[in-house]
C-alpha cells in the first residue's frame, strides 16, 4: 500500500500558489492523512470550497472537487450530498469565507445537521485580498482596513455551531497537527454535520501588520492564545480575554438530515 | 377519449411543475417568494413520491448553489423564484455558465425595481435575464404566453440546459404564472426529453472542459469515477484556472458561442398573419394573446397586421426581426417594460422599418385596443 499522501495531490497543478511560512499546507497534510488513515476511495470523496486562499485546497488534490463562489461551499455541498448521498462530502472554508460572507449557510447546515464536514482554515484574515480585518481576526488587532485596532468581537464558530445543530464540534491549530488530524478523522466518520476549526497562520497579511513577522513568531504566538478546554473551564473571565480554547466541544448523535428526508419518501410512497 | 390523455385546469405555476417533472427535474431548491411560491408547494409534494429532492433553502443564493451542486452530481435541477430573488442567484448563475453546469431559473416576473410590485406582472426582467451576471457570458430565456405552453417550454428549457450545459432561464409573469387554463398533460412517450451527453473517452484521457464539435463538452457527473475540478476561474480544457491569454479567450468564445451558433435551434417562435401584413407587432409572454386578439381586430377594421410572437428571447432572432423589418412599414413593440425589447428589435431591424415602442409599467396587463389604438396612431 503507498502511505504516501502525494498519491492524493495533482502534481500538474503545482508549484502552489501559498505564500513560504503559510499553514494552509500543514492543513492539508492533516486532512490527506485523516482521509488516507479511512482508506476512503478518491472516487467517493467531494471537497468543496468557496474563495479564498484556503479554497484553493480543492484545485490541488484529485477527488470530485470544486471551487465556488465566496461564501457558498455549503449549499454547493448540500446540492451534491442530497442528489447522491452516497458520496463523501467536505467543505473547506476560511474564516471570511465561513464566518462572515457565508455566515448564514454555515448555520442553516449545522441546522439540518446534514453529513458534511466542514474545515474552517482560520488565518484570522482576508489574506488572499491583502489582509483586511475578518469576523474572526482577534479584538485589537490589526488589518489593512482596522488600522487603528479591530473593534469588533471575534466570532466563536465552534459555539455557533454546536448551538446551531451540528453532530461535532472541535478546534485545533497547526501547532498540534497531530491533534488537527485526529479530530479532522472524527468528523468524517461522525454522521452529521461535523465541525473542525484550525487556527492557522498567515505571516505575510496577518503577521507583518501585527508584529509576527516570520512563520515560527506566528506559530508561537498561536501556542500562546489557545488553550486546552480543561484548562479554559478553569480559567477567569480575566485570563480568557485574547485566548481560544481548543479541543472538543461536541461529539453526539442526532439524526441526520439525508436519513431524516429518505424517511420522509418512504413513508409517503 | 384516449385514456392517457391527461387534461386539468392548472395554474401556470402547476403547469411550469408538470413539464419540469416530465422532463425529468428531480431536484429543487428554492425560496418562498410571491409570486413564484407554488412552483416550490408542487415539488415539494410531488418530488419525493417521486424520489426526488425538494429543499427550501435558507436564502436564494443558497438555493441557487445548491441547485447548481445537485447537477453535477446528476440530478436534473430547478429553483424558481422572481425579481429580488433572481438578483440574489446571479452570481451562481455565472457560476453555472462558465462551469456549464446545467439548470433552470424560473422568474415569475414582477414589478420592479426592488420589491416592487410583488403581485402585478411586469417584464421588466428581460434584459437582466440576458446580462444580469457579470462578464461575457451565454443565456438562453424563454417566455412561454398561456398556461399549456408553459408546460411545453419548461420542458424545452430543461432540455436546452442538458443539450447546452448551460442555465437557462424560463421568464414568466405574474398572469401566466396565476392565470388557471386547461393544460393537455402529455405522457412521457409523446415528448422529446434530452440528458447531457457522458464522456465516451477513458477516465485516464479525460478531459472535462474540451468541447465536441457542437462546442459542448460531454459532462460527467460527480461520483461516476471522473475525478476533476470545477472552478468559477477562467479554466483550461483540464479544468484547471488559467490566465493564459489564448486559453482564455478560448473559452469565452465557445461559451458564447455554443449558444449563438446553435440559434436554429433554440429560437422558438410564431408568426401569425405576417404574410401580407403593412404593420407588424413582435411581442412574447402575456402580451403576445392581447397581440394576436389585436391583429383580429385590425383585420376586421382593414388594417393589415400581424403578429410575431417570441417565445425564445435569447439568443435573440435578429435575421427573422431583419427580414420581417424589410416587409412592413411599422414594427410595433408592446411590452410590460419602457422598452427592453424594443431596443433590440430596432437594433435588428437595422433601419429598414420605424420601430415602435409601446410600454406599460403601472402594473396592468396591455390590452388588444390599446395596441390597436397605438397602431392607428402610427399608422396616420
Amino acid at each position: 500500500m503507498n502511505n504516501s499522501i502525494t498519491q492524493y495531490f495533482r502534481k500538474e497543478m503545482f508549484p502552489h500558489i501559498w505564500c513560504p511560512g503559510c499553514g494552509i499546507g500543514i492543513i492539508l497534510g492533516a486532512i490527506l492523512r485523516a482521509i488516507h488513515s479511512l482508506g476512503w476511495e478518491k472516487d467517493d470523496i467531494a471537497m468543496v470550497s468557496g474563495i479564498g486562499c484556503s479554497s484553493r485546497i480543492t484545485g490541488y488534490v484529485d477527488f470530485n472537487t470544486m471551487n465556488t463562489t465566496h461564501g457558498r461551499a455549503l449549499p454547493f455541498a448540500t446540492g451534491i450530498k442530497m442528489a447522491n448521498p452516497s458520496l463523501k462530502v467536505i467543505t473547506v472554508m476560511g474564516d471570511g469565507d465561513c464566518a462572515a460572507i457565508g455566515g448564514n449557510h454555515f448555520i442553516h447546515s449545522a441546522r439540518r445537521n446534514i453529513d458534511i464536514t466542514a474545515i474552517i482554515i482560520n488565518n484570522m484574515i482576508y489574506g488572499m485580498t491583502g489582509g483586511q480585518y475578518s469576523p474572526l481576526t482577534p479584538t485589537g488587532k490589526f488589518g489593512s482596513t482596522a488600522p487603528y485596532g479591530n473593534i469588533d468581537q471575534t466570532f466563536d464558530l465552534a459555539a455557533l455551531a454546536a448551538s446551531a445543530g451540528a453532530s461535532y464540534v472541535s478546534r485545533s491549530t497547526i501547532f498540534d497537527v497531530n491533534q488537527a488530524t485526529r479530530f479532522i478523522k472524527k468528523a468524517l466518520l461522525k454522521k452529521g454535520f461535523s465541525v473542525v476549526e484550525i487556527i492557522s497562520d498567515c505571516p505575510i497579511s496577518f503577521g507583518r501588520i501585527n508584529q509576527l513577522r516570520t512563520p515560527v513568531q506566528m506559530l508561537e504566538w498561536i501556542k500562546n492564545i489557545t488553550v486546552p478546554k480543561k484548562v479554559w473551564d478553569k480559567l477567569s473571565e480575566e485570563e480568557k480575554e485574547g485566548k481560544f480554547p481548543t479541543g472538543e466541544f461536541l461529539d453526539i448523535d442526532i439524526p441526520e438530515y439525508t436519513e431524516r428526508y429518505q424517511e420522509t419518501c418512504n413513508r409517503i410512497q | 377519449m384516449d385514456k392517457n390523455k391527461s387534461v386539468k385546469v392548472l395554474q401556470g405555476n402547476e403547469a411550469c411543475v408538470e413539464g419540469a417533472l416530465l422532463a425529468g427535474v428531480r431536484f429543487f431548491a428554492g425560496y418562498p417568494i410571491t409570486p413564484a411560491s407554488e412552483i416550490a408547494e408542487g415539488m415539494a409534494v410531488r418530488l419525493p413520491k417521486l424520489g426526488g429532492v425538494f429543499m427550501q433553502m435558507e436564502d436564494e443564493i443558497a438555493s441557487m448553489a445548491a441547485v447548481i451542486g445537485a447537477s453535477i452530481a446528476g440530478s436534473k435541477s430547478m429553483t424558481a423564484s422572481s425579481g429580488p430573488g433572481i438578483c440574489l442567484k446571479q452570481e451562481n448563475i455565472g457560476f453555472a455558465a462558465i462551469t456549464e453546469v446545467p439548470c433552470v431559473i424560473v422568474n415569475s416576473q414582477r414589478g420592479g425595481p426592488s420589491t416592487g410590485l410583488p403581485t402585478k406582472p411586469s417584464q421588466g426582467d428581460v434584459m437582466q435575464a440576458r446580462w444580469g451576471t457579470h462578464g461575457d457570458h451565454p443565456m438562453i430565456a424563454l417566455a412561454p404566453s398561456d398556461v399549456n405552453e408553459v408546460l411545453h417550454i419548461t420542458i424545452k428549457a430543461i432540455n436546452f440546459s442538458e443539450k447546452y450545459r448551460t442555465p437557462v432561464m424560463l421568464l414568466l409573469d405574474e398572469v401566466i404564472s396565476h392565470m388557471r387554463e386547461k393544460v393537455n398533460i402529455p405522457t412521457r412517450e409523446e415528448i422529446e426529453i434530452i440528458d447531457r451527453k457522458k464522456p465516451t473517452v477513458d477516465k485516464d484521457n479525460f478531459l472535462p472542459f474540451k468541447a465536441d464539435e457542437d462546442l459542448v463538452p460531454p459532462m460527467a457527473n460527480f461520483g461516476s469515477g471522473y475525478r476533476y475540478h470545477l472552478t468559477g476561474l477562467v479554466h483550461n480544457e483540464k479544468g484547471y484556472p488559467t490566465s493564459n491569454n489564448k486559453e482564455v479567450d478560448q473559452l469565452i468564445r465557445r461559451l458564447t458561442n455554443k449558444v449563438e451558433l446553435n440559434k436554429k435551434d433554440i429560437i422558438i417562435e410564431e408568426e401569425y398573419l405576417l404574410d401580407d401584413a403593412r404593420v407588424a407587432i413582435v411581442a412574447y409572454g402575456s402580451v403576445a394573446r392581447a397581440a394576436e386578439r389585436t391583429v383580429k381586430l385590425a383585420r376586421e377594421k382593414g388594417i393589415k397586421v400581424g403578429l410575431l410572437k417570441l417565445v425564445t428571447l435569447w439568443p435573440f432572432s435578429d435575421e427573422t426581426i431583419n427580414r420581417l423589418a424589410g416587409q412592413v412599414d411599422l414594427i410595433i413593440v408592446p411590452e410590460l417594460n419602457l422598452g427592453q425589447m424594443a431596443r433590440e428589435v430596432q437594433r435588428a431591424a437595422e433601419g429598414k422599418c420605424r420601430v415602435i415602442p409601446y410600454g406599460r409599467v403601472d402594473g396592468e396587463l396591455i390590452n388588444p385596443v390599446e395596441i390597436l389604438s397605438k397602431i392607428e396612431e402610427e399608422s396616420k
